[in-house]
């Protein structure tokens, strides 16, 4: 959809900002916030080009730069630290071949840590886009990662 | 061994949530029916003599705040209710199983909150990473509003009122109440100056009531089997009952609601004991922002009085338990850490207090430096971040730190 119909599905208000940017980063196939989606944003809602600006780039689920069309989000909080994610860590870093922050080479995944996902009753967790994944494993970490994978090539 | 007492989450997991017929087979928006067939003040008395207490984790009295609410500024256009469902404290995830699974009592509660303070207008703040939360909620709303109980003339009264979800986007901080509604205006989610209060002083400049979702999920009950019901569950001094999330090392972790008074041990024993029997050594109360507690602690009452009284926190009802092979230093690291990453900047020492407190907890975790003499400057720093920062972020790290060196650290 173009950027023009998205920012208008919504009113002109104000308190429409972060709505405005969740809708526009998740048309976007690289998963971010460009600056023209920006700019107009600003103008659709009268705000200066820096207010919009310092909003995107102070909430973490919003990026500026290009990433993969998967964002596989690591829990890291204390309960997945207890439930041993530091040690589950690694093997994603390997399958996926990137270092947290990082996008692989081919642009599907970009790999990210997150704060508490709330999902503590089956942690270790993660997120991957709006799925999310509980009781994590080394062996259920590969599957997931290879049947995205495998529906993607 | 104790018994779970499901009020909040009554209907939780046995009816379908995204049908609104299974809801009101069960006696839903039967609160709200009663709540419009009394004057406002009343709702109001209602809630403030059943003792409800705000379940974000402060503990105030909502029905207070909702007096304040409906009292400031009369002449004011416009008054809005904001549910907080921003939930983000490590260890909690309660809100997210009541919008999961049973999101019209917390709408319902929502709505029986507007006609108390007379607002016309709410929205809901929810969780960026909740998607299953945002659908069920969002499909919640269009079946009120289809059934004629958001919008207007609700139930056939003159009482009109629409509610909105508005999405966060990954800041913690945006819990606070004051930093939601600076996000809600479009902004950056940094906290504003208190006094004034958002019942003075909220949103767009207006009174505003926010409340969390927990709590507004007691309303509906309360209004419809009465206070006398809600005080006969709980202590003497604290009603009704708290949902516990209680995660880490225990057999089977999950939600439990319990009646106001139970105990550490209980909650214990209720999610299956001891993972694989290993001895108990720590439970951090409350989250990031929360208090860790020992062994010592696991027979006292979890109310927010008693727990206050014992320097621990209640909190928002996270209990994550750790055993004897965790190490209580790395946990309060992830916290700071946590913290660190959280903090806006806006506060100066709340900015580069996180920092340096992350810092120290890593001298602390290679054990190179002197301990006892780390413990006391990270004491002495975190007492000056709670005494000159805005907001409950550059107050909370001495809560983990001050109870870690209570019972685990050298100092």
């Amino acid at each position: 959809m173009p950027t023009t119909e998205i920012i208008r599905q919504f009113d002109p208000v104000k308190d429409n900002l972060l709505n405005i940017l969740h809708a526009l980063q998740n048309n976007h196939p690289h998963n971010y916030l460009t600056e023209e989606a920006l700019e107009e944003t600003a103008r659709y809602l009268k705000l200066t080009k820096a207010a919009v600006f310092g909003v995107a780039g102070y909430y973490s689920m919003f990026s500026l730069r290009p990433r993969g069309r998967f964002i596989v989000r690591v829990c890291i909080s204390p309960v997945c630290e207890v439930m041993k994610i530091h040690a589950l860590f690694p093997v994603i870093e390997k399958e996926l071949g990137i270092k947290a922050g990082e996008t692989t080479k081919n642009g599907l995944f970009t790999l990210e840590t997150a704060e508490c996902l709330g999902q503590c009753q089956e942690a270790p967790s993660m997120m991957i886009n709006d799925k999310v994944y509980n009781n994590l494993s080394g062996e259920k970490i590969r599957e997931i990662l290879s049947e995205i994978r495998s529906q993607n090539s | 061994m104790i018994q779970e007492t499901r009020i909040v989450l009554k209907n939780a997991g046995k009816i379908d949530p995204e049908n609104i017929e299974d809801y009101l087979k069960a006696g839903g928006y039967e609160g709200l029916r009663k709540a419009l067939s009394m004057e406002p003040a009343e709702v109001i008395d209602e809630l403030l003599e059943a003792g409800l207490r705000g379940r974000g984790g402060a503990g105030f009295s909502t029905g207070m705040k909702q007096r304040f609410t409906s009292e400031t500024c009369l002449r004011c256009p416009q008054r809005y209710v904001v549910v907080n469902a921003d939930e983000g404290e490590p260890g909690t995830f309660k809100d997210r199983v009541i919008m999961e699974q049973d999101p019209h009592l917390f709408l319902e509660g929502t709505i029986i909150a507007a006609w108390a303070i007379q607002a016309t207008k709410g929205y809901i703040y929810l969780r960026g990473e909740y998607a299953d939360s945002i659908k069920k909620t969002k499909k919640a709303i269009e079946d009120a509003y289809d059934k004629g109980h958001l919008g207007k003339h609700i139930m056939g009264t003159e009482f009109s009122f629409d509610v909105e979800i508005r999405l966060g986007a990954g800041s913690y901080l945006c819990g606070e109440e004051l930093t939601m509604l600076e996000s809600l205006e479009g902004k950056r989610g940094t906290p504003r100056i208190k006094p004034p209060f958002p019942a003075e002083k909220g949103l767009f400049g207006m009174p505003t009531l926010v409340n969390n979702v927990e709590t507004l999920a007691n309303a509906p009950l309360i209004l419809s089997r009465g206070k006398a019901w809600y005080q006969s569950i709980g202590t003497e001094r604290s009603h009704g009952t708290k949902i516990f999330t209680i995660s880490g090392q225990v057999n089977k972790p999950g939600c439990y609601e319990l009646p106001m008074g139970a105990t550490l041990e209980q909650l214990i024993e209720l999610a299956g004991g001891m993972r694989n029997g290993q001895p108990f050594k720590a439970a951090l109360l409350g989250g990031a922002a929360g208090t860790f507690a020992d062994s010592s602690m696991l027979k006292e009452r979890m109310t927010y009085d008693n727990l206050k009284e014992k320097g621990a926190t209640l909190g928002s009802g996270a209990v994550i338990v750790l055993a004897e092979e965790d190490s209580v230093e790395k946990i309060l690291h992830n916290c700071l850490r946590f913290f660190r990453h959280e903090s806006c900047g806006k506060c100066v020492p709340c900015r580069t207090g996180t920092t340096m407190l992350v810092k120290r907890s890593e001298q602390l975790l290679k054990g190179d430096a002197d301990s006892k003499a780390l413990v006391r400057q990270m004491l002495h720093e975190s007492e000056l971040m709670a005494a000159t920062s805005l907001c409950p972020l550059g107050q909370s790290p001495i809560l983990p730190i001050k109870s870690a060196a209570r019972y685990f650290l050298e100092h």
